[in-house]
């Protein structure tokens, strides 16, 4: 069992974990993932480090509730635990002073950006780091980000705060104006990564993107992670999470992101149905 | 004592095989209870008094973990039955899983002499009967440990080799840590094989009777991530390591199609069912999605355990597509034959050749062609070649790939000086010693895919070979000082 320390809520459906996990918390390095699993009958997800605390023990997550396991997860509080939690998973980013850099999180892609962010600040950067959210609820870590980025800008699709528009709208603009931009850092819905990676290709700016596919078992077991990066296959579990932005077939895996559509509606509205005393049963 | 057997050999010799009993084919096709129910009291001493007790017992140079068989069988005649299978678990000590998944007719069973003529004595289930005896009975005694020592020893891996391996350790009086990446204990042995063919309360029982020796497991650990094996050597104490991690990186044809959805590598989809209870959804929330029509494409074990649980989930039709013919199979003759009689369809002389997606992205058809044997290729089989102008079309919504599986990469790549073969496996001697003084492996990781029963030969040769170091550095550090 793994005990959540402590529980805060960022914006509405996202929450900050800090969980008890000494070991993963020892060797976290910047684009690590963990896989958890809540209880006996639950799912195995992936979600991205978002920090930790080598001293204390602890890992942070940043959990959006989008689907059943991450809404039951979102609904624990301070003291509860986690049945199973393994890492640290993946390639860890790399990182090297690339001069400027451009850091940029959509939603609570956000989140997996900001130890990345750090990490090339730390190395030397000069990060220019752009927020993006559907609205002004839905920012996540503005000061966080604001502490570790030389400029930051923030983007809303409805302009409720900062820049009406998407971030590639700004990401533009930077590319414009600011010379000598050696990588684009790019964390958020797939959609998004894409369109980031479609706009740096004729400025030939090396884009990392952070790619989220099923996956069963994170560790390179199950190949349910394949995504077709350059012609090949590869693993996102091992081999990533994180690929050359400009060589990943998005359409193929957004459609392989759809698979399990049904089922997902199915298990997400048993588990409303329980939180308001249905049975699962009555649903079969 | 044990009593001799009380028939003459021409009287044992007319005693006929004993068949197991078996869940009804129609019945257990839909459902995952265990098919065989091995044999009962009656037939497991009727079967015994076959033995012919021969001076040279062909039997144990057959059995890869040379277990007295002979012997256990004699303790079965006198129905000494928990004698048995403690004769059993002095060379073996996961009775119950090796008297369900041991291919014994290629085995032990193989070269008994009563085989030669008749049909040969029924090995494997006499020792599934006694190693279920004592677990329903509840009379099992962990070992004495007579020898105490102070060297830590890490086992990678908690599939047969390494269980094997933390066994026999801590019956030597070791102190031994079991680490697992998954959330549960097993390696193949959870994941892979199926409710059907090892229930997974036999597993955890076998598991608990390792703690009961002092094992500890640690599970969520991925060596390599969590820790390194130098961290291992340097921060956490271990004297001697052995790795016993699998093949568990799935291989894929390399077809057109195999990004669609619905298709799946045989460890994704016997994972979800086998590990994640997926056959349980939405009860367990780990889904699965299988079509009307599925095919599983591979002749091994791996294959006929996903067309089988294919079928039990539900698929109208469930395909088996092979491009050797059936005598090539690596699959066990028993599971190929409970597979047909649940209705699976052998595609034989077939090879897949692209996967055809519906306007959804999802798997409508594989197109495939039919195959003869040629000339005998490397591994001695006849090579299979395309007939022309032979393609044909299935249409089926869910594939399984079963084509094998290669070392899983994560250990070999964070320790440095760990000889790799091309094949991605660990380079061993046979003393399942690798390149680094210290660190052993043995199993699926050194093999590149076998049986379980290989596996357990490895873990016990490790055992033995790092109790050989141990003692040979213990004395060296002795002479110094």
């Amino acid at each position: 069992m793994y005990r959540i320390i402590r529980a805060q809520a960022l914006a509405p459906t996202v929450t900050r974990f800090e969980i008890e996990a000494p070991f993963i918390a020892r060797k976290r390095k910047p684009g690590n993932f963990v896989m958890i699993r809540i209880d006996d009958h639950g799912e195995r997800i992936p979600l991205t480090l978002a920090d930790s605390d080598p001293a204390a023990g602890t890992i942070t997550i940043i959990v959006q509730a989008i689907g059943k396991t991450t809404k039951q997860l979102c609904a624990k509080k301070s003291g509860e635990s986690i049945l199973d939690v393994v890492g640290p998973l993946g390639t860890p980013t790399p990182i090297e002073d690339h001069g400027k850099v451009v850091c940029v999180g959509g939603g609570v892609g956000t989140a997996e950006l900001y130890p990345i962010t750090r990490a090339l600040k730390e190395a030397g950067n000069t990060v220019y780091s752009i927020v993006g959210a559907r609205s002004r609820e839905l920012v996540i870590l503005e000061h966080e980000m604001q502490a570790i980025s030389d400029t930051l800008f923030i983007t809303t699709d409805d302009g409720s705060y900062g820049r009406k528009g998407f971030v590639t709208d700004q990401l533009k603009e930077l590319l414009d104006t600011v010379p000598g931009i050696g990588a684009v850092f790019a964390i958020g819905p797939l959609p998004m990564m894409r369109a980031v990676a479609n706009l740096t290709r004729p400025y030939a700016v090396h884009t990392l993107v952070s790619l989220n596919t099923v996956m069963v078992d994170g560790t390179g077991m199950c190949g349910g992670c394949r995504v077709t990066v350059n012609g090949t296959m590869k693993f996102a579990c091992v081999d990533g999470p994180e690929f050359d932005g400009h060589t990943v077939d998005f359409d193929e895996l957004m459609m392989r992101n759809r698979t399990y559509v049904a089922q997902e509606r199915i298990s997400e509205e048993l588990h409303v149905c329980r939180l308001t005393g249905e049975t699962r049963e009555a649903h079969r | 004592m044990s009593t001799i057997n009380p028939l003459k050999p021409s009287e044992r010799m007319k005693i006929p095989r004993q068949e197991p009993l078996e869940q009804d084919a129609a019945a257990r096709s839909v459902n995952f209870l265990e098919v065989s129910f091995g044999f009962d009291m009656d037939r497991t001493v009727t079967e015994a008094q076959r033995c012919l007790d021969c001076k040279t017992p062909y039997c144990v140079d057959g059995c890869p973990v040379g277990i007295d068989i002979p012997g256990f069988i004699k303790l079965v005649i006198d129905k000494d039955y928990v004698g048995a299978v403690r004769k059993i678990r002095e060379a073996n000590y996961l009775p119950a899983i090796c008297g369900r998944v041991c291919p014994q007719e290629t085995q032990c069973e193989e070269l008994c002499v009563m085989g030669k003529k008749l049909t040969p004595v029924a090995i494997g289930k006499m020792e599934r009967f006694v190693a279920d005896y004592e677990m329903r009975e509840k009379l099992f005694t962990p070992p004495v440990i007579r020898d105490h020592r102070e060297e830590k020893v890490a086992v990678v891996g908690s599939g047969p080799a390494g269980l094997t391996c933390a066994a026999e350790l801590a019956q030597k009086g070791y102190k031994v840590t079991v680490f697992e990446a998954l959330h549960a204990v097993g390696g193949v042995l959870r994941y892979g094989i199926p409710e059907f063919r090892l229930p997974k309360e036999i597993l955890d029982i076998e598991t608990e009777r390792i703690k009961a020796l002092g094992v500890e497991i640690l599970t969520n650990f991925v060596v390599g991530r969590t820790a390194t094996i130098d961290e291992f050597f340097d921060e956490w104490g271990f004297s001697a390591i052995f790795l016993a991690t699998g093949a568990g990186t799935p291989t894929f044809m390399g077809i057109p199609g195999e990004s669609l959805s619905g298709v799946y590598s045989a460890n994704e989809f016997l994972t979800r069912v086998n590990l994640m209870g997926a056959y349980r959804f939405p009860d367990y929330d780990t889904p699965i999605r299988i079509g009307r029509q599925v095919a599983v494409i591979g002749g091994g074990n791996t294959a006929m355990d996903a067309v089988r649980t294919a079928k039990r989930l539900g698929a109208e039709e469930a395909y088996l597509i092979y491009r050797r013919s059936r005598a090539e199979m690596p699959a066990r003759q028993e599971e190929i034959h409970h597979a047909e009689q649940e209705g699976i369809k052998l595609l034989l002389l077939t090879n897949p050749t692209r996967i055809i997606a519906d306007d959804q992205n999802w798997v409508a058809g594989i197109e495939c062609q039919k195959m003869e044997l040629g000339e005998p290729d490397e591994s001695g089989r006849r090579r299979p070649v395309a007939v022309k102008g032979s393609e044909f079309v299935l249409p089926v919504q869910t594939i399984v790939e079963a084509i094998g599986q290669k070392p899983n990469p994560i250990i070999q790549s964070t320790t440095p000086g760990l000889s790799t073969s091309k094949r991605g496996t660990v380079v061993t001697d046979d003393g399942q010693k690798t390149s680094r003084p210290g660190i052993f492996a043995g199993g699926d990781l050194a093999r590149g895919g076998a049986t379980v029963i290989l596996a357990m030969r490895d873990g016990k040769n490790a055992a033995a070979a790092i109790h050989t170091y141990l003692t040979d550095r213990r004395s060296s550090t002795t002479d110094h000082a």
